[in-house]
């Protein structure tokens, strides 16, 4: 088993999103997190990422307890939130050599991956100037950049257009049949016929 | 992990250059700081050396605290940091690229700046030479601590008046040991005294500072 939860439970303001939560991802899988909003996907997506940590239950990482091989699983992690995490203040070829230090990949051709992404020509503006998809599509070339075996992504459809879900979804069924696995929120249905999708719905609860 | 460093260097340079008031307000505040007081006191030389010390350093710390707030403050925003944090490993060098860019910002230009400090207040050289001193020792000094309260009040909405509550108290013994060895040179005494206390507070802070800014900006994340 690639990575796994076992009793989740988390509280935000007093509120119980979800309690006792249990769930397992091997490689070449996708889970949706589906719920209303304020159900407590992005809270989820946090703890898994390691982000926040749950009021109870364990996390495991090819099964060991994620606390004894948290380096191997940050660098196995490849989490995009609801924050874009591109400074807006660069451009997109800046963000993009900044992430590949911190990820520690070898530089290759940017250039050819952000045409790909249909930026060709913006490459060298500012990320503030461009609009809210672009700036997504900037946001989302981590995924075409890093060697990550999970994703952990929270609502990526969020801005697109109809051309770059598509290739967002072709990224995913690749990553799959590379052996990746995909953990995401969002409230579109998938339509991924090549990849087993399961569901994991969060009731809202008062 | 060095090239983390140098990413995160160069990436700040970059964002100095595009965005010049970030750090030339601190700065024309520490300009107007010192000469309202020439002006302010009048033409009374013997009063103005006296207090110069005093008065270049408080318009120093008051200066970098006014740049401090923004340190982490975009990067948190923007989910930088949540991506950092994420992938652990790279957040140690990024911290101390990250204090290193706001020395280079905020205390280098002080440094060059200081001739203009010491005609403005008319200091003589043996005092100029101590300033030079404490300057060098005292701004990396400033802009650790300054990055530990940023680090600290990052998550607080309008954290800017609870940063200064934070920092100043540690500033104190800076201010105390630098003026004093200002004044002390301007008495014609040595301070090398002085000058070894603050260097002890420098390498004590820069062994202890970059790790504890590194946990509290997990802690603002998580």
């Amino acid at each position: 088993m690639l990575f796994s939860a076992h009793q989740l439970s988390c509280i935000r303001s007093d509120r119980v999103l979800f309690e006792q939560l249990d769930f397992a991802i091997d490689a070449g899988q996708i889970w949706q997190i589906a719920g209303r909003n304020g159900a407590g996907k992005s809270s989820l997506l946090r703890i898994l990422a390691g982000l926040a940590e749950p009021i109870e239950g364990e996390l495991r990482y090819k099964n060991q307890p994620l606390t004894q091989v948290q380096d191997e699983f940050a660098t196995n992690l490849c989490f995009i939130g609801h924050l874009s995490g591109v400074q807006p203040q660069l451009t997109a070829l800046e963000n993009l050599a900044f992430w590949r230090a911190c990820y520690a990949l070898k530089p290759a051709d940017d250039w050819a991956l952000l045409a790909q992404l249909g930026l060709a020509g913006l490459e060298d503006i500012p990320c503030q100037n461009l609009s809210a998809g672009q700036h997504r599509r900037v946001s989302l070339a981590r995924l075409w950049l890093t060697a990550a075996q999970l994703w952990i992504l929270d609502e990526p459809f969020t801005a697109l257009d109809v051309s770059a879900i598509a290739q967002l979804r072709q990224r995913f069924i690749e990553h799959c049949q590379h052996g990746g696995a995909i953990i995401l929120t969002t409230h579109q249905a998938l339509d991924l016929p090549e990849i087993p999708v399961q569901q994991l719905t969060l009731e809202y609860r008062w | 992990m060095g090239s983390v460093y140098l990413q995160t260097l160069r990436r700040d340079f970059r964002l100095m250059t595009r965005q010049k008031s970030d750090w030339l307000n601190p700065l024309m505040f520490f300009l107007i700081v010192l000469t309202l007081f020439p002006l302010g006191i009048g033409a009374k030389p013997n009063l103005l050396r006296e207090i110069a010390p005093g008065i270049i350093w408080i318009a120093a710390l008051l200066s970098v605290l006014l740049g401090s707030e923004r340190l982490f403050r975009q990067d948190y925003k923007d989910g930088v940091l949540e991506q950092l944090v994420a992938a652990r490993a790279p957040l140690f060098p990024y911290v101390l690229a990250k204090i290193s860019a706001s020395w280079c910002a905020s205390g280098l230009p002080l440094l060059l700046m200081s001739p203009l400090m010491a005609l403005l207040l008319g200091l003589d050289s043996k005092a100029y030479w101590a300033m030079v001193g404490t300057l060098i020792i005292g701004t990396p000094l400033l802009s650790l601590l300054s990055a530990l309260g940023a680090a600290l009040t990052l998550s607080a909405e309008k954290g800017g008046i609870l940063l200064a509550l934070v920092i100043l108290p540690l500033y104190i013994p800076l201010l105390i040991f630098a003026s004093a060895a200002v004044e002390q040179a301007g008495f014609g005494l040595g301070y090398s005294a002085q000058l070894a206390v603050l260097g002890a507070m420098l390498c004590v802070a820069l062994a202890g500072v970059p790790f504890a800014v590194q946990h509290a900006l997990k802690l603002n994340v998580g």
